[in-house]
């Protein structure tokens, strides 16, 4: 129980302080403080779970994504206090604007957590938009022209995302009207899951497709991506970070219940087919766009929409390797993007820009951010013996074995942006120094800490993780 | 028959002493339109030397169409003359010859006014017959057949409900029967500016009986419209089959009491709007279709339940 | 069927009128006022609802459609139209006819598609969510093929008075009121200036053309 209140409660109450502190460096130290109350608690809650209510539910699914959920938080709060500081040194973030980016970014962290915790389909929904507006405003919190249609393309394909989704929400409460009668229990997931037997399946077909579409604009699946790219170049980088290491994930958790449900009930048409298809157009068209990219985030964003569309594929594929395989995916995505981004932001600060054209030779002017990026681009462009590579690895055999045509084309996504990847990553991290070679203030604790985690994960997965993640991809059909 | 043909200048009459008196003009008497036609009908006629047999002959033809048609229409009760043929797209079709004819003679002479107001009276024509279409659709669709007295009948009965769908028909119904009588927002009747005119230019040749008889068939042509949608959306007072001679004397006056309320409508809303730019009008009459459609769907859907 | 299904049928089928009605508009005021109208519609459908269902929190919810959308975001659209100066002839894609009968056909395949498969529920329900699937789609379009971002936003605010209809109309729904504060909360934030006014800070229109200059690189 207390582990349930602090997830929740942590980030709510710090919103609430951060909201009135301006001093930054007092601010940045209450923000890693409460990200690692809400951490420890998230700890607390794999030793003991409280049984689930109407709203709030712990489960085997959503432990392993609010345990790591709060774990990036924790370590962005730590990139973000010297990220931020550097900001607010070169002006282009301002005091005012800095209660704001603490309070927003606890907020987030709250509805994210909510939204991970929530049993009632309904009070999902309301956490998901609460993490879409705080991003939103986030991600204009510059304020320049190019921020500014980046946060107002997010804000309106995001709503329109969510719009669809909630439509989407209200044709399950319909379906399960007949059989679990009107009231709260009607869209009360674990009630549902016992009843889903009776639902009408063609009425939970239609009902996926607008799960799918709109929660999908939140993954970020082509063609409903067009938002990332721009959200995740223009934003803060915590935000980035963020974005890519914990709203995707949050968005594919609400798409991975419903499946779930989908799974349950009879007669309904497999939501595999749909999934696979948005998961193989998004990689593909994700691995040929990644060639032209200038920008080193929005390289990397688009590098996001990549691994989202092969952990989509893998949940389309289904089965209990396909469903393990995308959950490892999630997690180790996760952690290797958000390291990803951390070196990324640094890197950017130090040369000013994030022009690819203009940065190059980081091992050799700053050896540390420049090898960190390197392992980085390695693990999540799937190269042994990080943890990325493992969970491709059972995707691509998994595929091989059900839908050998469909493999071949995974794989050919996934080569084509292994090249872009390693091109560019050529380019930034070796020949010539280019750009500026000021030493840089980096937190290289939560960038090592990430990596660190996938390259174990790569090596050695422990035995519980293990067995969690079979029995959740048993569930998930 | 010979009821609609004496009503037919009494309601323009009407209609032009209301513009007037919102004008704060007393405005001529509304008998003056049939001192009007008895004028016209006493004078010469003035014939271009390349008139053709056409256009001498059309405006009879005109007349002739227009007047069964407006018979076909129930005014005061549904058992008269013709009722059994009072089919909704007969009428239609009546009228769509009518204007055919008129467009050609417009174009007879050979004047560049004739010919600008028959291409845009056909502009408005290919919109405005599929609007209407769709509206003795929906009505179709609900009364289960296209004899106004039929529908008459269904309206009058509890079946008809509170229907949506009849409200949008109506509206479009209305809408098109502004653009076929070339009433403002669509057409000035009142104007003989180029920029302005639709039906107007086509009978600018006219003199005479010939202008006489197309006078009064525009005249007929608007009380038809005005008591079709009397006849199905605000039957009351209407006499259904046969009945004593003091039913026929409340319907006679419930008709009237139509007729001057639309009359005086009509005139309070042209007053009150100004026309549209020609180019605009296929916007109106395409939402005029689109409204039909609407109905038309909507119907599907509560019918399908 | 009787009139408790005649009455929501007409105020289902005007709101879809409503949505029409915007595709036709060209004007920015005309379309605040099509809005505004679309909602004061959702209000008393879902005050017809509540009389139905026996469901007073539904009141809530009517009183939040008239108050907020019918009333205050239209006429906040407009200070704020008025205020930025912004273009009042709205641009669209394609012209307005093939958008109305592009309209017409997302109505008819929302109609298509929603009353089969709910079969199950009664009549009023059905019709509901039909109908308010299409003024959804409608939305959509409205947003798709405007040059003008205000005209966005309205569609965006058609899509939500739409959803309001679903939620209203799947009988026993719970958290409706929930919901609908927080979808208004969202749509307040949309609306309320945060970023018209930051957009108004940094352009002379709001012609989103104008915003695509600034696109930074192209995909």
């Amino acid at each position: 129980m207390i582990g349930l209140v602090g997830v929740l409660a942590a980030p709510l109450v710090g919103a609430a302080i951060l909201a009135f502190l301006s001093a930054y460096r007092l601010s940045a130290r209450i923000n890693v403080v409460v990200s690692a109350a809400a951490f420890a608690s998230a700890l607390l809650l794999l030793v003991e779970r409280p049984a689930p209510g109407r709203f709030l539910l712990v489960d085997d699914l959503n432990v392993v994504f609010i345990v790591l959920g709060t774990f990036v938080g924790l370590t962005t709060s730590v990139f973000s206090a010297s990220y931020i500081g550097h900001e607010l040194a070169t002006g282009r973030l301002t005091l005012p604007y800095l209660r704001f980016y603490h309070a927003m970014f606890q907020l987030m962290a709250f509805g994210m957590n909510l939204a991970l915790a929530a049993n009632n389909i309904g009070l999902m929904w309301v956490a998901v938009e609460l993490a879409t507006l705080t991003t939103v405003m986030m991600v204009g919190i510059y304020r320049t022209h190019q921020a500014i249609e980046a946060a107002w393309k997010y804000f309106i394909l995001g709503s329109v995302g969510i719009a669809l989704a909630l439509f989407g929400t209200i044709l399950v409460y319909l379906a399960a009207r007949p059989v679990v009668g009107p009231g709260i229990d009607g869209m009360v997931w674990t009630v549902l899951m016992v009843h889903a037997h009776g639902f009408d399946p063609a009425l939970m077909n239609v009902a996926f497709v607008f799960l799918l579409l709109g929660y999908g604009t939140k993954v970020g699946l082509a063609p409903m991506h067009a938002w990332l790219p721009d959200a995740h170049a223009e934003g803060p980088t915590p935000i980035s970070a963020v974005l890519s290491g914990l709203l995707l994930n949050v968005a594919l958790y609400a798409l991975l219940r419903f499946k779930m449900l989908m799974a349950a009930t009879p007669g309904a048409i497999a939501p595999g087919p749909l999934m696979i298809v948005l998961g193989l157009v998004s990689l593909v068209f994700a691995g040929f766009m990644l060639y032209r990219r200038r920008d080193i985030k929005r390289m990397f964003a688009y590098s996001s929409i990549e691994h989202m569309g092969i952990i989509v594929f893998a949940f389309g594929m289904a089965g209990p390797l396909g469903n393990f395989a995308g959950l490892l995916q999630m997690a180790m995505h996760s952690l290797t993007k958000s390291a990803i981004f951390f070196s990324v932001g640094h890197v950017a600060q130090v040369k000013g820009t994030q022009r690819i054209a203009e940065m190059g030779g980081l091992t050799e002017t700053h050896p540390l951010l420049g090898w960190a990026l390197v392992a980085g681009v390695v693990a999540i462009a799937g190269l042994p013996p990080f943890g990325v590579f493992t969970s491709e690895f059972l995707v691509v055999s998994s595929s091989f074995a059900r839908q050998p045509v469909l493999a071949v084309l995974l794989v050919l996504g996934l080569l084509v942006s292994f090249g872009a990847l390693l091109l560019r990553l050529s380019a930034i991290a070796f020949g010539e120094p280019l750009g500026s070679v000021e030493p840089v203030r980096a937190s290289y604790v939560p960038i090592f800490a990430h990596l660190a985690l996938v390259l174990i994960a790569g090596v050695w997965l422990p035995g519980p993780l293990v067995l969690w993640f079979q029995h959740v991809a048993a569930l998930l059909g | 028959m010979a009821l609609v043909l004496l009503a037919a200048p009494l309601l323009t009459g009407l209609i032009r002493k209301v513009k007037a008196r919102l004008q704060r003009r007393r405005g001529a008497s509304v008998l003056q339109p049939y001192r009007d036609l008895r004028r016209l009908l006493g004078k010469e006629v003035v014939l271009a030397d390349n008139a053709s047999w056409l256009f001498r002959t059309a405006p009879y033809l005109i007349f002739a169409f227009t007047w069964v048609a407006a018979s076909l229409v129930p005014t005061f009760a549904t058992g008269l003359l013709f009722s059994w043929t009072g089919d909704l797209i007969a009428i239609i079709a009546l009228l769509g010859a009518a204007r055919f004819l008129l467009a050609l003679a417009g174009m007879d002479v050979g004047t560049s006014f004739g010919g600008i107001g028959a291409s845009r009276e056909v502009m408005i024509a290919s919109l405005a017959e599929p609007a209407m279409l769709m509206v003795i659709l929906s009505l179709a669709l609900i009364a289960g057949s296209t004899q106004l007295s039929t529908i008459a009948q269904f309206m009058l009965s509890p079946a008809a409900g509170l229907r949506v769908s009849l409200a949008l028909a109506l509206v479009a119904f209305v809408v098109v029967a502004i653009a076929e009588n070339a009433r403002i927002p669509v057409d000035n009747p009142a104007t003989h500016l180029e920029l302005t005119m639709v039906h107007e230019a086509m009978v600018l040749e006219y003199s005479g009986r010939h202008l006489a008889m197309i006078e009064l068939a525009a005249s007929l042509k608007l009380l038809l419209m005005i008591s079709a949608i009397a006849c199905i959306f605000f039957p009351f007072g209407l006499v259904i089959g046969a009945s004593e001679a003091g039913r026929y004397f409340v319907g006679l006056g419930a008709y009237a009491l139509k007729l001057a309320v639309a009359g005086t409508l009509l005139g309070i809303f042209e007053m009150s709007i100004a026309k549209m730019r020609v180019f605009r009008v296929p916007n109106l009459l395409g939402g005029a279709l689109m409204l039909a459609l609407l109905a038309t769907l909507l119907l599907f859907v509560s019918v399908g339940l | 069927m009787g009139i408790s299904f005649d009455v929501a049928h007409m105020l289902a089928g005007l709101m879809v009128l409503a949505g029409l009605m915007m595709l036709y508009q060209d004007r920015l005021y005309p379309l605040l006022h099509v809005l505004a109208l679309q909602a004061a519609l959702l209000a008393l459908s879902v005050g017809w609802q509540a009389h139905l269902q026996a469901a007073p929190h539904l009141y809530i919810t009517a009183a939040i459609a008239l108050l907020f959308k019918a009333a205050f975001i239209p006429w906040a659209l407009r200070r704020m139209v008025f205020r930025l100066g912004i273009h009042r002839e709205i641009e669209s894609v394609v012209g307005i006819g093939p958008t109305m009968l592009a309209g017409m056909a997302l109505v008819a395949l929302s109609l298509e598609v929603m009353l089969p498969i709910t079969a199950q529920a009664d009549p009023v329900a059905r019709q509901d969510i039909a109908l308010a699937l299409s003024i959804v789609l409608i939305g959509l379009l409205l947003m798709v093929s405007r040059r003008n971002a205000v005209s966005q936003v309205v569609g965006f605010l058609a899509i939500d008075n739409g959803i309001s209809l679903a939620a209203t109309g799947a009988q026993g729904m719970p958290l409706v009121v929930e919901i609908s504060v927080a979808f208004s909360i969202l749509v307040a934030f949309i609306v309320i200036g945060v970023f018209l006014f930051r957009i108004r800070e940094r352009f002379d229109t709001v012609d989103v053309a104008a915003l695509d200059r600034f696109r930074g690189e192209q995909p």
